[in-house]
């Protein structure tokens, strides 16, 4: 066997194609964010009824829905390791930074599949307006980016710990607020007839946001991964 | 040429102390056996020299030709063995130890991996999932995995439970192959493990 030249994207492809085989073979994460997601719009289109809500109160749902879905599954890839004992492999034979990204890029993949499913029942179960599509998929896109890259170091850190969903939540609500405001907001204003250009600087916050995150967050895994 | 020294290594969790005044120095074709009583702290040192955990004082160091290596760079070069390691019991031998090669950097190809499970006595076995793996077996694919790159440091806690004297074999055949190209370091308290390194290291007198 030789050593290969083996860089952070093969490495960080390996741990993602692992966590996605498991998944397939468990449906474990899917099913929590499915099952909290679909009831969470159940429940809210029962309250409503035939009665419409404002455009603020639509976007809020929305992504309360999506905030408590991420904080029901995506703690998953780290909880998953450390539950059964496999981070030790992990940790003894390779770099922390692959782990990382392997993890986000599941975590993304996970809440994008949620998404795809939820949207278009929040949709159907509300009667929000379809006219800002392409908006409200670009807030869409980056948010589910933000959610994923605040909530993957925060899932790292709590996996350890005795009571790991309740702190989940609570860890991850103060880093996820900047991002909850500003998509809440832009979601508020494609909902109320809003046009692409009138959510640009939400947008180029929701990107910066994402950014800092995602290079904060692999500057910082390896402390916590390896403490 | 690889090196490992401990110098005065010392632990402890809180107000317990687990050992203290550790001292080795081992070089390439060495071995040493860490033995004491159950709970004497035992795997907690070899953990310590996993860099799982800290010594509370002393200093634990790697050198390859005298040069010292870093935390990464050992990463990759450590075989281990150990009721505490864990594989993904929903994918199969095979994927395991693929996943693994790849996190590692190591290019292995099918046939490699029907030596190294050959070697280990699980020939025709790579395609199950590790769930369905007797004790045993799972035991046994533990050595494949750490010696699927000939590491220069090979680390074995309880180095035999849960093997037949076939498996126990395996291990000595496992040890004596490895014994002239890397650091053996076993943990154990059965007087069979111990005898297969020439040093001992008592830990919890």
């Amino acid at each position: 066997m030789q050593k290969s030249n083996a860089g952070l994207v093969s490495r960080s492809f390996a741990v993602l194609a692992k966590d996605i085989r498991l998944e397939f073979r468990s449906r474990y994460a899917i099913n929590a964010i499915l099952m909290f997601g679909i009831t969470s719009l159940a429940v809210v289109s029962f309250s409503v009824g035939q009665s419409s809500l404002p455009p603020v109160l639509m976007a809020a749902v929305f992504w309360i829905v999506m905030f408590f879905s991420a904080v029901s599954g995506l703690a998953q890839v780290f909880i998953r390791e450390e539950e059964a004992g496999t981070s030790l492999v992990l940790k003894l034979n390779g770099p922390a930074e692959p782990v990382y990204l392997g993890k986000l890029f599941f975590n993304f993949l996970l809440l994008s599949t949620m998404s795809m499913i939820i949207t278009p029942l929040f949709f159907m179960f509300t009667d929000a307006p379809t006219d800002g599509v392409v908006a409200f998929l670009a807030i869409l896109l980056l948010g589910v980016i933000g959610l994923c890259a605040a909530t993957t170091l925060v899932a790292a850190v709590i996996a350890k710990a005795a009571i790991k969903g309740a702190l989940f939540a609570v860890l991850s609500f103060p880093i996820l607020v900047p991002l909850l405001l500003p998509v809440v907001n832009a979601t508020e204003i494609v909902f109320d007839g809003g046009a692409f250009i009138d959510i640009s600087a939400h947008l180029q916050f929701l990107l910066a946001y994402a950014v800092i995150m995602i290079v904060g967050s692999l500057l910082l895994f390896r402390f916590v991964w390896e403490e | 040429m690889y090196r490992i020294t401990v110098e005065n290594g010392a632990k402890r969790f809180g107000p317990r102390k687990v050992f203290a005044d550790i001292n080795f120095d081992l070089k390439t074709g060495e071995s040493l056996a860490i033995v004491g009583r159950n709970g004497a702290g035992k795997s907690t040192l070899l953990l310590c020299l996993l860099r799982q955990y800290l010594l509370t004082k002393g200093t634990l160091k790697y050198f390859e030709n005298e040069k010292e290596l870093e935390n990464d760079s050992l990463k990759g070069r450590i075989g281990f063995v150990s009721p505490y390691l864990n594989f993904y019991t929903q994918l199969s031998a095979e994927e395991n130890i693929r996943f693994i090669a790849t996190v590692k950097g190591v290019n292995v190809t099918g046939k490699e991996i029907d030596s190294l499970l050959s070697k280990v006595g699980l020939e025709g076995r790579g395609a199950d999932l590790v769930a369905e793996y007797s004790s045993g077996m799972y035991q046994r694919l533990k050595y494949a995995v750490a010696i699927m790159d000939n590491p220069p440091f090979l680390f074995l806690d309880e180095p035999t439970s849960n093997l037949d004297s076939d498996g126990k074999g395996i291990v000595t055949q496992i040890v004596e192959e490895h014994r002239a190209k890397s650091i053996i370091v076993i943990a154990t308290n059965e007087q069979e493990e111990y005898s297969l390194a020439e040093k001992q290291c008592r830990v919890g007198q």
